[in-house]
């Protein structure tokens, strides 16, 4: 049953339109994240949300109850900034504990709460502190506890990593998502970084200019991305796209002509009418270096090593430039001519409107 | 935050603020065209233009209007360029860092009778003071500052009050600049003019702005210094038209040759923000 | 010379330079000082002495003369009174539009700063003709009232230009937290900005401490603050330059000694932001 019902949600500014018609339900307990580019409209959905901005047209429900029109403070709602927000002139405590003492708790009970709290997230030390005295991860927990205290219905966080170091930064995706598990509350996450995203997420929400593009979870949305959008934002290093424009219609299969060489894509994988031009969308892991035959042929311009494996840019006939994964100890020379072999299977091919019009092989 | 509460929270301080420049200039204007003096409070016909005639066709008034700009232009040039290089000069660390500082802005809390005081007694005095002290000692005649160069002695006193302040500000500002970028100059080989010329001085548009401002403000209204030291003289050689208004109202009780004079003073003010205004007003917006 | 060496010469060198500024610049208020403690005639001895046995008297002679307790109190009262004024006025304007700014903002603030361009003396006669009627010659209270409007333009742009740099998203989160507006401005915009109200309370107090054109042409005895008690020691009725730096010290030294300790806020907070 939907937990948190967005219908139709518009968001005017002077001359701006920044949520074009949001339609979307959170189950209970879900982590789903908002990303995006920047723009998007992620965040001011987020704040829309918090009730930070108000709203110029459709509904938020949360538990069945409307809170379009309700103060942020009335939401039952607790957010974590991207600059944590933490009060400078309060300590530790004091910033965990505020909006207990707002909302008239008794002290023995804010005592508890704040001592539990600071347990779990390994704050005990620091109760005394100021937030200047304490480095980006301790505010970061200082930030969360904060928002855990309160034990709110959802949780919202807006790019609560991007002020952190990289290697912090895993650290606490890993502690978020363990945290998720613990609690169990539900957790509306915005970021940027389609990693985060991939690796937190129960569903992640893809929104663009306003709108949304794509939901699903993660696998779906890297396997099946319902446009060129979703497919180039989903995934690192980019999926390689090659237009195809000169395209033979054989009784069971396409045969796309790609400077020289040849491709055959079985058209019933072909949702609708069959076309005459398209882009051929495949990730740099469907593509592989072989020694001779092979679907296309290119020079290495340049080679990645990270260690486990290795992205060789490849140079086509075309002069379009193409990255394929390969074996990390593959001897790979500069300039040296090179023969990729394609898995068709993975293959998605995108129409001119950058809508995907293929299916995968198992639905076909 | 709802508009009416905006409205409300602002509405002592603009409602004060609009009294307090509506209701004593429109009485000023209602006094600069009646014929009125302290002395007999019952003769006061409307008399026109007739006052500013009085005022502007005395000529003391050029004086004064010469005076207040000359000062005005003098203070700002003297404490803008030479607060800009000094405060790129001692722009680095050194020994006793903060109490060179208290030592240099102590001028600013000196009020400006004290100011003239010392400065036309102990330093200007022709005789005891201590400049015809060095001049006597360095084998030259002493100058009588305050009678052969009022409007000089004026300027010094003022500047002196206004150049640690302006020293301060730089200062501060130059700690934000990025060192960085001045590295990089370095690197590309850029002498310590160049880093000057075209890191340092963009870097300091702001502060000069905000200097320049608040210096108008006050300079335009310089008004004890020359009442204590020189009170406007030899003949109007140092009056302002601060001074000169002051003169007329409280002095000599021509209650309507003074407004009009103090319109006349609101016009040139008004023209000084203009200018002012256009030249650094957007370096101000914020 | 090494490279290092050439630095430290380098950093002596600006030290040497900053010390003579400096010091050139402070001498006129050392020596007021200093001649505060001479006997008339070694105030006017050439060359000037700098060694001499210091004396109180003139320091007895003033209060004797001219009260300074009196005038103190009178340039505590003024300077302090209108400066909280100033600030119960202006820090509600200036949170309001820090934090709900409207499209006339800006226009207002620039207007508020303008009328401080008013020079004061186009409003003397008619300032002078209302104290006259209202029998507020001479009194504190025209005073503290002038000091008030004449400093509210400046308090206003200071807090706004501190209370706009505050993160928003601070307010943000106490409202999420639970907080009223009120609970937003007395537990949140209040404490965080006892720095910025201070500094702006310290400037406040200086320019009214040292202000000079009312308390000249508005008190005589009564209300007179220091600056007009110091006025009344430039009639040339003699040399007594002593007694001059005597009272010239007593009325600078509560400013200048408050300055020193927050001179640092001071400059800060009179250049709008400019400096970070």
């Amino acid at each position: 049953m939907s937990y948190l019902t967005i219908t139709d949600l518009q968001k005017h500014y002077d001359n701006y339109h920044a949520l074009r018609g949001i339609n979307l339900s959170i189950t209970e307990g879900e982590f789903v994240v908002f990303v995006g580019p920047s723009g998007c409209g992620k965040s001011t959905l987020l704040r829309t949300i918090a009730g930070l901005e108000s709203s110029t047209g459709g509904t938020i429900e949360l538990d069945g109850r409307d809170i379009t029109e309700l103060a942020s403070s009335k939401r039952d709602l607790a957010m974590v900034f991207q600059s944590y927000a933490l009060y400078p002139h309060m300590t530790v405590a004091d910033n965990l504990s505020f909006a207990l003492r707002l909302a008239k708790v008794s002290d023995a009970e804010i005592q508890e709460k704040v001592r539990s709290v600071s347990a779990s997230l390994q704050l005990d030390a620091l109760l005394e502190r100021k937030p200047k005295e304490l480095s980006g991860g301790q505010r970061q927990r200082v930030a969360i506890g904060r928002a855990i205290v309160r034990q709110p219905k959802v949780f919202l966080f807006d790019e609560p990593l991007s002020n952190l170091d990289a290697a912090l930064r895993v650290q606490m995706r890993l502690e978020l998502a363990r945290l998720h598990k613990k609690l169990g509350t539900t957790m509306i996450y915005v970021t940027h970084d389609q990693v985060e995203a991939m690796t937190l997420a129960d569903r992640v929400v893809i929104l663009n200019a306003g709108q949304i593009e794509q939901v699903g979870t993660p696998l779906e949305l890297y396997r099946k991305p319902n446009s060129r959008f979703v497919a180039e934002f989903i995934g690192t290093p980019k999926m390689n796209l090659i237009p195809a424009d000169k395209i033979t219609h054989k009784a069971d299969e396409l045969v796309f002509d790609l400077f020289g060489h040849t491709i055959h894509f079985p058209a019933k994988r072909i949702k609708g009418t069959q076309p005459d031009s398209t882009i051929v969308g495949i990730r740099p892991e469907h593509l592989s270096l072989v020694e001779e035959g092979g679907d296309l042929t290119g020079r290495i311009e340049l080679v990645e090593h990270l260690g486990s494996e290795a992205y060789a840019h490849i140079q086509l006939l075309n002069d379009q430039t193409i990255i394929v994964k390969a074996a990390a100890r593959l001897e790979l020379k500069d300039g040296q001519e090179v023969h990729i072999k394609v898995d068709v299977d993975e293959i998605i091919l995108f129409d001119d409107n950058n809508k995907v019009i293929s299916v995968i092989p198992e639905e076909a | 935050m709802k508009r009416s509460i905006t409205r409300l929270l602002m509405a002592p301080s603009v409602i004060l603020l609009l009294a307090w420049m509506i209701i004593p200039l429109s009485m000023t204007i209602y006094f600069s065209t009646i014929e009125f003096s302290s002395y007999n409070p019952d003769q006061n016909g409307f008399v026109g233009w007739l006052n500013f005639e009085f005022f502007i066709t005395d000529p003391a008034f050029i004086s004064a209007v010469s005076n207040t700009l000359i000062l005005l232009l003098s203070v700002l040039i003297i404490t803008v360029v030479l607060g800009v290089m000094l405060s790129a000069l001692i722009d680095k660390p050194f020994f006793g860092q903060g109490m060179v500082r208290v030592l240099l802005i102590s001028p600013f809390f000196i009020m400006p009778t004290v100011n003239a005081l010392i400065w036309k007694n102990m330093m200007m005095n022709p005789v005891y003071g201590i400049f015809a002290w060095i001049s006597q000692s360095l084998g030259f005649e002493p100058i009588d500052w305050l009678s052969t160069y009022p409007l000089m002695s004026i300027i010094i006193m003022v500047s002196w009050q206004w150049l640690p302040f302006a020293i301060l500000v730089f200062v501060t500002a130059l700690q934000s600049q990025d060192t960085e970028q001045k590295e990089a100059a370095q690197m590309d080989g850029a002498t310590g003019w160049h880093i000057f010329r075209y890191l340092t001085i963009p870097h300091l548009a702001r502060p000069i702005a905000v200097v320049v401002m608040i210096e108008t403000i006050f300079l335009l209204a310089v008004f004890a210094e020359i009442l204590v030291s020189t009170g406007g003289g030899p003949g109007y050689d140092s009056t302002n038209l601060t001074y000169l208004i002051y003169n007329q109202a409280l002095l000599q009780f021509d209650v309507a040759a003074a407004s009009a004079g103090g319109l006349l003073a609101v016009v040139l003010a008004n023209i000084v923000a203009f200018f002012l205004i256009r030249a650094v007003g957007k370096n101000l917006t914020v | 010379m090494t490279l290092n060496q050439q630095r430290k010469l380098k950093t002596f060198i600006t030290g040497l330079f900053a010390w003579t500024i400096a010091l050139i610049l402070f001498f006129p208020i050392f020596w007021m000082f200093i001649t505060s403690f001479k006997t008339e005639l070694q105030a006017i001895s050439i060359p000037p002495s700098l060694f001499f046995e210091p004396t109180l008297d003139n320091y007895s002679e003033v209060q004797e003369r001219s009260d300074y307790v009196h005038h103190a109190i009178n340039s505590i009262i003024t300077s302090f009174g209108s400066t909280i004024l100033a600030l119960i006025i202006a820090v509600p304007a200036a949170f309001s539009m820090a934090f709900a700014p409207g499209k006339r903002t800006k226009d207002v603030l620039l207007w508020m700063l303008s009328t401080k361009m008013l020079p004061a003396v186009g409003v003397l006669v008619p300032i002078y003709m209302i104290c006259r009627d209202y029998g507020l010659l001479d009194s504190k209270t025209a005073l503290v009232i002038i000091f008030t409007l004449m400093n509210l333009p400046i308090v206003v742009w200071m807090l706004f230009s501190y209370f706009k740099d505050l993160p928003k998203e601070i307010l943000e989160a106490a409202r999420m937290d639970g907080a009223t507006p009120w609970d937003e401005v007395v537990k949140v915009v209040l404490p965080l900005s006892m720095g910025a109200i201070s500094s702006t309370a310290l400037l406040s107090i200086v320019l009214c401490w040292n202000e000079s054109f009312w308390s000249l042409t508005l008190t005589a005895s009564d209300a007179a603050p220091l600056t007009a008690m110091i006025a009344s020691y430039s009639s040339p009725e003699g040399l007594f330059w002593a007694k001059l730096s005597a009272a010239s010290t007593l009325a600078c030294a509560p400013i200048v000694v408050f300055g020193w300790f927050c001179q640092k806020q001071l400059v800060q907070g009179l250049t709008f932001g400019a400096v970070k």
